[in-house]
């Protein structure tokens, strides 16, 4: 005797809804569980994402390019030769990238009564909007005008500190890239308050031609800074400036993974400690599919004997098993999506806050509103898991009819 | 008909074993329940306390005391008198367990090449040991020897990044009381590694009586930092000792907010997943007692046609469900307990290091047992467990005699 696949599935169905309680219990523990991944992911992935992107776009860009060894040892003499035609040059052959050519030093910086060091960018003023965000962040003043004037902006912490605002005086004292003497009085025009407290305590920005006149570095500088559009499409950005540094002595492309190796590895430890979670829910889940399956075949013993005197096959019986599992874990999986999709989807409309947490988000770039991310992945990525492990914990219970003896069982409670 | 006690328990111990089978699934998933409640707490427990070691030895110590605006503005300008007796009595206070006072200003640090701003300490070295610098971490040369020691000891990191070894003479730059540029060489003397990068990248000492004649500031410090016992409430130390001083004085969790922040969500957030695995479990718990009466509907119905209460019969089931959380409880404690002694010697996370400093940590992670935690997880499993127990124990009490023995199945 041979059920039809339709059939199966309409035995399956009734089957599993002869316990109408417990199937319920059942799918509302993987329900539950569901909803909780689907949310709990998608808040992750949303704010993994507002993470890497506000980390990169304050400063540091997707990718730079320097000179090899430059990144460890931040040495002024590892310095890249003409730096800005290098820039112009990126600029043509990739116009959808934004570039921007940077030097660094260290400087004492000294306002009429008080100095601190602090890192001195040279940067070119028309370009670096298109990397970074703290042209857009002034709490006051303008930002850098001409490419060799006597100007600098500086962080809001750091004006504080020296007791400086905008137009007032700064002299800076350091060593050019020859080892000599280089010190300047430039005038503050504008004064960034980007959130990030490390560039706000320790960053002044000048203009890139005026840094190289004052640290005697030529034409040359320390960074080229390039990002794209869609973070996706790095990896393959990165290839094409490889192509072109490449033909250049000594440089190398770093992209983000390399800059900020700590952005991608907490995003990784945060994961791990997460998906901890997750498996223990999932484990859960599973246990008690297993007791439920475990259950239904036990109480279904003599039903089955009898089925099997009629010449049905374990086999049959245990697919049996393993659809009516199927049929209960996709009702999971479907009530489960569909729930956790509409919260998540509510809040990331709405945004979702931490009470109370903003020393956190902070220290992460992030603001105090996280929107959660509601994507295929972040949808599927746990229910999929549940879904599989349901399915795994019904094995056992299939197995057992294997053992199964037609009389022995139809004599059974 | 009235039950005693040891019989109602009999009862309920042997219908608990009546199937095997689905109490062992049950108890195996309530001990991977609380195993996963204490261990995962004991690995966040771990990482806080972690974060906070690190912090409270690079601050140091639980409390600081500063001039008024030196939190601000941390210059040269804002410094403190030497401690005057009657601060100097309050720091002998048993409470203390050690105290220094340093200079600390920001300043700029020059080798041949290479200038980098760093944060200057003057200290006295014993005092610096005492509050928690680890003469172990010095990796090349020596610590300072006396508030007069005129070297310099510096990080790992800056060491490399200075491009300049032991025993070179290197500048540091900053600004007097009157906001002239002081400066001075000095010769490394010594290499120190610390668990945090940036720590080996900001952080230089030298001798407090060195920094404090290089800058022209007499016998006045910048700060004073105070060790007591019990890290976990600083404030008590704090109050004490501001009320002997006008000087600001702050406890760690005011100077660390993000740590403070972390140790306030970590107590929330242990909460919730607790009482998230306890739901996880509680549709298989409630399943399985529902399971249980279903089964035993005609024998509940022929007790209490012999006279057994109904309030007997919710007892019995109560006590049947108490049992198998105890016995899982039982299981999992000693499962969790045994997971966190196994993992005493730390868990190694170098493969995501600078993502741990990111946030604070260290790469090696000890698992942290705390009672109140073992505790409230036991406390939540058996208050929710019972809690959740008696609506199937409810059901079964509330059958009629006749229908329930007239039932077929």
């Amino acid at each position: 005797m041979r059920a039809s696949i339709g059939l199966s599935f309409r035995l399956a169905w009734r089957n599993i809804w002869r316990q109408k309680r417990r199937t319920w219990l059942t799918a509302l523990a993987m329900i539950f569980s569901n909803m909780l991944l689907v949310f709990m992911i998608a808040l992750q992935l949303g704010s993994y994402d507002m993470m890497i992107e506000n980390s990169l776009r304050i400063f540091s860009g997707q990718m730079q390019i320097q000179h090899e060894g430059y990144h460890e040892s931040q040495k002024m003499r590892l310095a890249v030769d003409d730096i800005s035609l290098l820039a112009a040059e990126i600029r043509t052959q990739f116009p959808a990238a934004k570039v921007a050519a940077r030097a660094f030093a260290f400087a004492l910086v000294s306002s009429e009564g008080r100095s601190f060091a602090m890192q001195i960018a040279g940067v070119e003023p028309e370009q670096e909007a298109g990397i970074s965000t703290l042209p857009g962040l002034l709490e006051s003043g303008r930002y850098l005008a001409g490419s060799d004037a006597a100007e600098m902006v500086i962080g809001s912490i750091a004006a504080r500190n020296l007791g400086v605002a905008t137009g007032d005086e700064l002299t800076f004292l350091g060593t050019g890239k020859d080892g000599s003497f280089a010190a300047a009085v430039v005038t503050v025009v504008g004064v960034f308050d980007s959130g990030a407290t490390e560039l706000d305590r320790g960053l002044a920005e000048i203009p890139l031609a005026y840094f190289q006149d004052v640290f005697s570095m030529g034409g040359s500088g320390h960074v080229v800074a390039v990002s794209v559009p869609d973070l996706r499409r790095v990896p393959a950005m990165l290839k094409s400036l490889q192509g072109v540094a490449g033909s250049k002595n000594s440089l190398l492309v770093l992209d983000w993974d390399v800059l900020m190796p700590g952005l991608k590895q907490a995003i990784q430890a945060d994961m791990t400690s997460a998906w901890f979670m997750y498996a223990v829910l999932i484990v859960l889940v599973a246990f008690s599919v297993l007791n439920t399956q475990l259950m239904s075949v036990l109480e279904r013993t003599r039903e089955f004997g009898v089925i099997m005197a009629l010449g049905i096959m374990p086999r049959q019986l245990a697919l049996l098993v393993l659809l009516e599992t199927f049929l209960m874990a996709l009702l999971g999986l479907l009530l489960g999506v569909l729930l956790g999709g509409l919260v998540a989807s509510y809040f990331s409309h709405a945004g979702f806050a931490y009470p109370g947490m903003e020393e956190l988000t902070d220290k992460f770039n992030l603001p105090s509103v996280m929107y959660p991310k509601v994507s295929l992945v972040s949808l599927l990525m746990g229910p999929v898991v549940v879904f599989v492990f349901c399915l795994l914990a019904a094995i056992y219970p299939s197995l057992k009819l294997y053992s199964l003896r037609p009389v022995a069982a139809m004599r059974a409670v | 008909m009235r039950l005693g006690v040891v019989a109602v328990s009999t009862l309920a111990w042997r219908n608990l074993w009546r199937n095997y089978r689905r109490t062992m699934i049950m108890l195996l998933a309530i001990s991977v329940g609380v195993w996963a409640m204490i261990f995962m707490t004991a690995v966040l427990r771990g990482m806080v306390d972690n974060m906070v070691t690190q912090a409270l030895d690079t601050l140091p110590g639980y409390v600081q005391i500063h001039a008024p605006n030196y939190l601000d503005d941390p210059s040269v300008t804002h410094s403190l008198p030497a401690p005057d007796p009657s601060l100097l009595q309050v720091l002998g206070d048993p409470l203390v367990a050690a105290w220094t006072s340093r200079v600390k200003v920001p300043a700029m640090i020059s080798s041949e090449y290479e200038n980098r701003g760093v944060t200057l300490i003057g200290v006295d070295p014993e005092g610096e040991q005492a509050l928690g610098f680890d003469i172990h971490d010095i990796t090349q040369g020596r610590f300072l020897v006396g508030a007069n020691d005129r070297g310099l000891v510096i990080g790992r990191k800056l060491l490399q990044r200075l491009d300049t070894r032991l025993g070179k003479r290197i500048v540091i730059m900053s600004q007097d009381p009157g906001n002239s540029i002081a400066d001075r060489g000095f010769r490394i003397v010594g290499v120190f590694r610390a668990d945090l990068e940036s720590r080996e990248e900001n952080i230089v000492y030298a001798g407090r009586s060195v920094v404090q004649t290089m800058l022209g500031m007499g016998s006045e410090v910048s700060e004073i930092a105070v060790r007591g016992h019990d890290y976990r409430h600083p404030q008590v130390l704090a109050d004490k000792i501001q009320a002997e001083t006008d000087a600001r004085v702050s406890s760690w969790l005011e100077l660390d907010p993000y740590l403070s922040t972390m140790m306030r969500v970590m107590d929330g957030f242990v909460l919730v997943w607790m009482v998230v695995v306890f739901l996880a479990l509680s549709f298989g718990l409630v399943n399985t007692l529902m399971m249980a009466v279903f089964e035993r509907i005609r024998e509940i119905g022929l007790m209490q046609a012999l006279g057994m209460r109904p309030s007997a019969i919710v007892y019995q089931f109560l006590l049947e469900s108490l049992l198998l959380l105890l016995l899982g409880l039982l299981a999992g404690n000693l499962l969790a307990v045994t997971t966190i002694y196994v993992l005493r010697d730390g868990i190694d996370l170098s493969g995501v290091a600078q993502g741990l400093e990111m946030m604070g940590a260290a790469s090696v992670m000890y698992p942290v047992l705390q009672w109140p935690d073992l505790v409230l997880a036991n406390v939540v499993v058996i208050v929710l467990g019972i809690a959740t127990s008696l609506l199937p124990a409810w059901r079964a009490a509330r059958y009629l005699p006749v229908e329930a023995i007239a039932r077929t199945s």
